[in-house]
This record gives C-alpha cells, structure tokens and sequence, in this order.
C-alpha cells in the first residue's frame, strides 16, 4: 500500500471527531404551572417571515415588554403552507413556538388541529381596529379569536396610464368594461395584451372570487360546506376563462422573466393585483417606473363596492405556549400600537391591516415606483375598507394545488375552465372525508 | 474481486486495438452514438449550472431584461450586498453547511467503517438479518425518517440544535453497505489471520491493517455522506428554527420566500446558490487523486 500514512492521519482524526463529540446540554425546562400570570417574567419564541421583524421586536422587549418582564425573540422562518406544516410538527411534540406568523387561509388548518389558541379574552378589545372583512377572516365567523390580523392585501387594478391614453382606453369600473377594454386594446394593438391569466398563485383567485362573494367553506355544527363551485366563483371562472378563450387576454403565468419582460416593454399594459404590486413592479418592470396607476378593482356590478384581498398575515398564540396572556399582550402590541405598525411599515415594508395605520407616517407618500400617484395610499385604505369577508377552509393547500394544476392546463388548452373549477371542488371534498372531516353535500 | 473486474474490462480493450486500424469506419460509427448522447447529457447537466453562474454576475436590473447567457456587471455588488444582508448571516450559514457536513460526514464514515468492517470480517449469528435490515435501510428515503426523528429529538429537548441535525445523519445504511462491500473485497482474510498470528489485538488488526486498505472506499462513502448532507433540506428545516443554526439550504430557501409582500431576493439567492457549489467543486478536485490512487492498487494487486 503506497498510501498508508496519510491515509491513516485521515482515520486517525475521523476517530477523533468521533470520540470527542460530546452531548450537548438540553436547555432548562420553563415554567410548567397552567395559570397563566400575565405580569409574571415571560420568555416567548414567535416565528416569523417578516424581513426585520427582530427590529421592530426590539422596540418592544426595550419598552413596553420590559415593562411587563414579557420578552420576544424572533427565529426568522420561510413563508408558505411549508411552515404552516412545520408549525403542525412541531405541535405534535408540543414544541411549537409561542407566537406564530400565518396566513389567513391558513388558520383554520392551524385551528383543527388544535395548534392556535383562543385569544379573545387576553388580546382585549380590538374589533373596530381592523375591517370587517379582515376581523372575520381572524376569528373564522365565530366568537373566538384565533390570532391578529397583521398585514393585509387589498386587491387593486393598475395600468400603465400613458399607455392607457396612448391607446384611448378608459379605466374599467366594472369587470364587463373590463373584458371591453381587453378586447378594445387587441384592436388597436393586436401584439399587446392588457393582462395576463395566470393560474401559478391561488390567492389571486381566491380573492376574485372573495370580491365575488364566494363562500368557500363554511362550517354549520359538525359539517363543513364546500362551495368553490358556488355561483360566485363559477362567475369569476367562466369571466376569466371566456378572455382566455377568445384571445382578449394572455394566457402565460406571471412571475415569470418572460413576465417581466411583458411588463417592462409595455407588451402587458395592466395588471390585477394587490397593494404590495409597486414592490413587485419595481424589480419586475424597472423602466416603466413612474408610468404606472392605481385604480379599484372592477366591479361586478356598478352599484357595488367590494374588493378580495391577495396575501395578508396574522400573529397567533400557539396552544402549546405556557404564557398565553402575555403571547396575546405582544400580539396585540405589534399589530395596533401606533410605533410598532410604523416600524412594522418603515423596517419591513408591510401594508398594515389597522385602518388608523393604513396612513400612518409611513404612508404619507406614495411609494417610489408610484410617484406620480400623491394619493396612493389614501385611495388604498378606501379601498381596503371595503374587504369582503372570506371563508377558508382547513384544506386550502389542497384546493390551491388543484388550482394551479386544473387552472393552468385549462389556459394553457383554452378549455373551459368551469371543468377545471369542478376539479378544484371535487379534489377538496375528497380530501377532507379522507381526513375525516364530515363535508355536507 | 475488482482486480479480475478490470483485467476482464481491460482484454477486450487490448484484443481490439489491432482491429482498429483494419475497420475504422465501424469504430467510428459506434463511438459517435454513445458520445453524441453524453455529450447531450453533459450539456443538459452544466446548462443550468453555468446559468447560476452567469446569472450571478447581473444586477438587480439586468436579471431578467438582458439576454441570458450575457454576463452582467453586478458580481461584486452582488456579493456585498449578500454579506451586508442582516449583518452577514449568509457567511453563518455556510458556516454551518460545512460543519453539518464535515462532522456529520465524518462521524458516519466512522460508523460505517467500524460496522462495515465487522458485517465483512467477523461471522457471527444474526449477520446476514443485521445486514438485510440495512438494505431495507438503503431503500427507505431518507425524507419520510425526518418528521419520526423529529418527534424522537423533541422527547429528549435535542430540537433546534446542531446536535439534532447531526444526530441522524451518524447511521447511513449506504455507507455501512459500501463499506462491507469494499472491506469484503479489499481485506483479504489471510491478512487478518496473520495479524491474529503476529498477537495483534482486533482494534489493533481493524485500526493499523483494515483501516488503511480501506480509506479508498471510505473517501467514496465521505464524499456521498458529504455532497448528502451539504445538500439535505428537510431534516434540517424540521429540526431547526433558529435562524443562526440553518445551512446553506434552509437560508436561501428564507430568502426567496419572503412572504407575499416582499419580493423574492433573487439576485441573492442565486448569487448565494453558485457560492454554495463552490466548496463541492473544489472538494471534488482535491479528494479525486484519491480515487485515481485506488485504480492504482486494483492493478498492483493483480
């Protein structure tokens, strides 16, 4: 063996590694009684996505959480149904975190499984800070509260105004003037389209249809409803699916650089999306900066005034936190106390759900990319006021993988897409019997 | 064993090389095939991987307007900013992947080479199940363990440790299986035996005379545990939620999922994904003399 010695300083030092590793020490156990002390020293873990969040936390665990011996620290997590199933893991061997970041279509899922706590008699009174459509989505349209609403995602239409008036077009009020104006903008310019349908994020659906007044799932005793094939949802479908169909829009998915590029050379010219779309546009279309407008959502019809909303997250107390009074006590504070929604808006840019901190400081000026819109954010809480309720169920993960699978061969085919919405329906129903849940038809 | 593998593989090469100069025609047409479809394969492999480098080179701006196989400008500025991002955890996060696997690879070699060297040389009841079992092992994705080791690690308060991650990485049922393999054949019996005869105590025969006929296998079974655990995503993600203890995984999986809200930091995450191959790449260019040396031993054997 010509190689012997080297090789044995390897081993040598491989056995080494293995001796030497020694256990760590567990941490300390905390404090076990079941009575919750809210003035006693509390030490809480909270996950969160949120960029910067350790920052605005700061304010709190130097202020009022020194105070009240109450402090926070920040693991920072990924976003998505992915921590949703982390969380669920984690509380199957009672370790989930004591506060909790999550999607509001994500908390009845939390909620079933018994992993969210009912915070409504800790967090105290806090209905009229917050929207109707808002508050409902929190306390799942029943008289506990499963978490605070953080940020919100009131659904908008922006267009690209010098284009808008290059072509002629007027903004649409309503959807059917909107299907005119798709069809108006591919007679003046057939290479142009004025949107995109795209099936690559549910929640954009889901919040058209929430405009539309779609009830998705609804709960009476121990049966739950399905209804993605109600009326209202069948409306949105076939609206969208008949465009698709005659060309009046693109049928190529967003978020895409093929996407980007649309927007940045003016060959999309409008976009339906939410309050944080200038975030979105400023790396997707750089150019167009400051060409970009604002609008409401068109309407259904034009007496009506209802927007969906499109992301939007809660703080929620885990059921596994032993200082659930304190856990609300913070959740409350960063969610309506009037310096930790402004850091919440300055440090990680999130579009606050209390209406009074919708124009707060950090929303005197529109935001860079819409310049030349001053009254950006006025207009946005006008129209975040008029957030429709939604009902999610707690299988939204599997009605929205069905989505983007059903939905987005049918634009790709230009099939009907009232076929894809059946197979949306059809697929949650099944899996939630398979879970066990007992669905009414 | 292998020495025959390639003396067999090694005949035919020899008995055609006359033939060569009478047929070329022939020759050339078969070679063409098999090349043309690796070369096809290498390019369907390197296309994505000189995209993540050449990606990594452009601005913000010119990710997704300039043609994509034009290098940008950005690389520098690219790089600043990744390490400025939240005071330099993506550099804590390399960190991390490099202890992850460095002692997670290390410590299972160990065990690997500890139980494949028993299952290869001793002969004792139970073998064959012990080693069937492993099998079973070697089939199981590891992915469908994560969320039971979860569930086991929070029991004895191991979880959002560096402990947790390590843990289950120390028994590879693939590294016990090649190292019996490769102990079976490069461990003659006789050299065992004469070592017993010489009053050599077993550690001693397993540390001064197995071991180094060994370490050829042993750097193979490394080098998978290694790239394995470099690259391993959901026991990691399970276990940990501290974000100062995530590998290099986890981290840019937090930075492209930043929550609706906030855009996706994609020149960061790619530029952040090509600095991660580098540490495999250059681990490959340094541990493959190793592999050239086994061929060495095969032939010198025989």
């Amino acid at each position: 063996m010509p190689f012997t010695k080297q090789h044995r300083r390897l081993v040598a030092t491989a056995t080494a590694v293995v001796l030497g590793a020694s256990a760590l020490a567990a941490c300390g156990s905390s404090d076990d009684s079941d009575t919750q002390d809210a003035s006693g020293p509390a030490n809480l873990t909270y996950w969160t996505w949120t960029p910067n969040m350790d920052k605005v936390v700061d304010l709190w665990n130097k202020g009022p959480g020194k105070k009240q011996q109450i402090k926070v620290t920040v693991k920072k997590q990924a976003s998505g149904d992915t921590l949703v199933t982390k969380i669920l893991t984690a509380h199957k061997a009672k370790k989930a975190p004591d506060l909790v970041q999550a999607e509001y279509q994500a908390l009845p899922t939390l909620v079933s499984n018994d992993a969210l706590a009912d915070i409504s008699g800790d967090a105290g009174d806090l209905k009229g800070k917050f929207a109707d459509g808002i508050w409902q989505q929190a306390t799942l349209g029943t008289d506990a509260l499963y978490a605070i609403p953080q940020d919100s995602g009131p659904m908008m239409f922006y267009y690209r105004a010098d284009l808008f008036k290059k072509y002629g077009l007027e903004v649409p009020g309503t959807w059917d003037e909107f299907a005119e104006t798709a069809r108006a903008l591919k007679k003046k310019a057939p290479d142009k389209d004025l949107t995109t349908f795209s099936a690559n994020d549910s929640g954009l659906f889901a919040g058209l249809a929430q405009q539309a007044g779609a009830k998705w799932w609804t709960a009476s005793g121990d049966k739950w409803k399905v209804g993605i094939d109600d009326a209202a949802t069948k409306k949105v479908a076939d609206f969208w699916g008949g465009l698709v169909k005659e060309g009046a829009v693109d049928n190529q998915p967003m978020y895409t650089p093929a996407w980007n590029k649309a927007l940045n050379t003016g060959k999309q010219i409008a976009w339906v999306s939410a309050v944080w779309a200038p975030g979105t546009l400023t790396t997707a279309a750089p150019d167009t900066k400051g060409k970009w407008a604002m609008a409401p959502l068109p309407q259904w019809d034009a007496s009506s005034n209802a927007t969906g909303s499109w992301g939007g997250s809660s703080t929620a107390v885990t059921t596994d936190s032993k200082h659930r009074a304190a856990a609300a006590k913070f959740a409350a504070w960063l969610n309506t106390d009037k310096a930790a929604l402004t850091a919440l808006a300055k440090e990680s840019g999130i579009y606050p759900a209390a209406t009074d901190a919708q124009l707060s400081g950090a929303f005197q000026e529109p935001p860079a990319y819409f310049s030349n819109q001053a009254d950006f954010y006025p207009q946005a809480q006008k129209i975040a006021k008029t957030t429709a309720p939604a009902a999610w169920g707690p299988n939204v993960n599997v009605a929205y993988a069905t989505f983007k699978d059903a939905f987005a061969a049918a634009a790709k085919n230009k099939s009907d897409f009232g076929d894809a919405l059946t197979k949306m329906q059809d697929a949650t129903v099944a899996d939630m019997k398979k879970q066990g849940f007992e669905v009414a038809e | 064993m292998s020495s025959s593998v390639a003396v067999r593989k090694a005949a035919p090469a020899a008995g055609t090389t006359p033939g060569t100069a009478q047929a070329p025609p022939l020759r050339r047409r078969i070679a063409l095939a098999p090349t043309a479809v690796l070369l096809l394969g290498a390019l369907y492999c390197l296309l994505p991987v000189a995209w993540v480098v050449i990606a990594s080179t452009k601005s913000g701006s010119e990710l997704f307007s300039s043609f994509t196989f034009l290098p940008g400008s950005g690389f520098t500025d690219n790089l600043k900013d990744l390490s400025a991002y939240r005071d330099g955890v993506y550099w804590k996060w390399m960190a991390n992947s490099a202890l992850y696997a460095g002692v997670g690879a290390l410590l299972s070699t160990a065990v690997s080479a500890l139980s494949g060297y028993a299952l290869a040389v001793y002969r004792f009841r139970g073998r064959e199940s012990i080693f069937n079992v492993l099998m079973a092992g070697v089939l199981m994705p590891p992915v469908i363990l994560a969320v039971p080791q979860y569930l086991l690690l929070a029991k004895a308060d191991l979880t959002d440790s560096y402990l947790s991650v390590l843990l289950p990485l120390v028994l590879s049922p693939y590294g016990i299986y090649l190292a019996r393999i490769y102990a079976a054949a490069a461990v003659p019996p006789d050299v065992v035996e004469a070592g017993r005869m010489d009053g050599a105590g077993e550690w001693r025969i397993f540390t001064r005379v197995a071991l180094p006929m060994m370490v050829p296998g042993l750097v193979t079974v490394f080098l998978f545990q290694f790239v394995a655990v470099w690259n391993n995503f959901l026991l990691p993600y399970i276990m940990l939620s501290d974000d100062e203890k995530f590998p290099i995984t986890l981290g840019l999986f937090t930075l492209l999922e930043q929550g609706a809200n906030t855009p996706a930091l994609y020149t960061l995450v790619i530029t952040g994904a090509f600095l991660a191959i580098v540490p495999l790449i250059a681990l490959f260019l340094v541990i493959q003399r190793f592999w050239s040396l086994d061929l060495l031993s095969g032939a010198v054997k025989s």
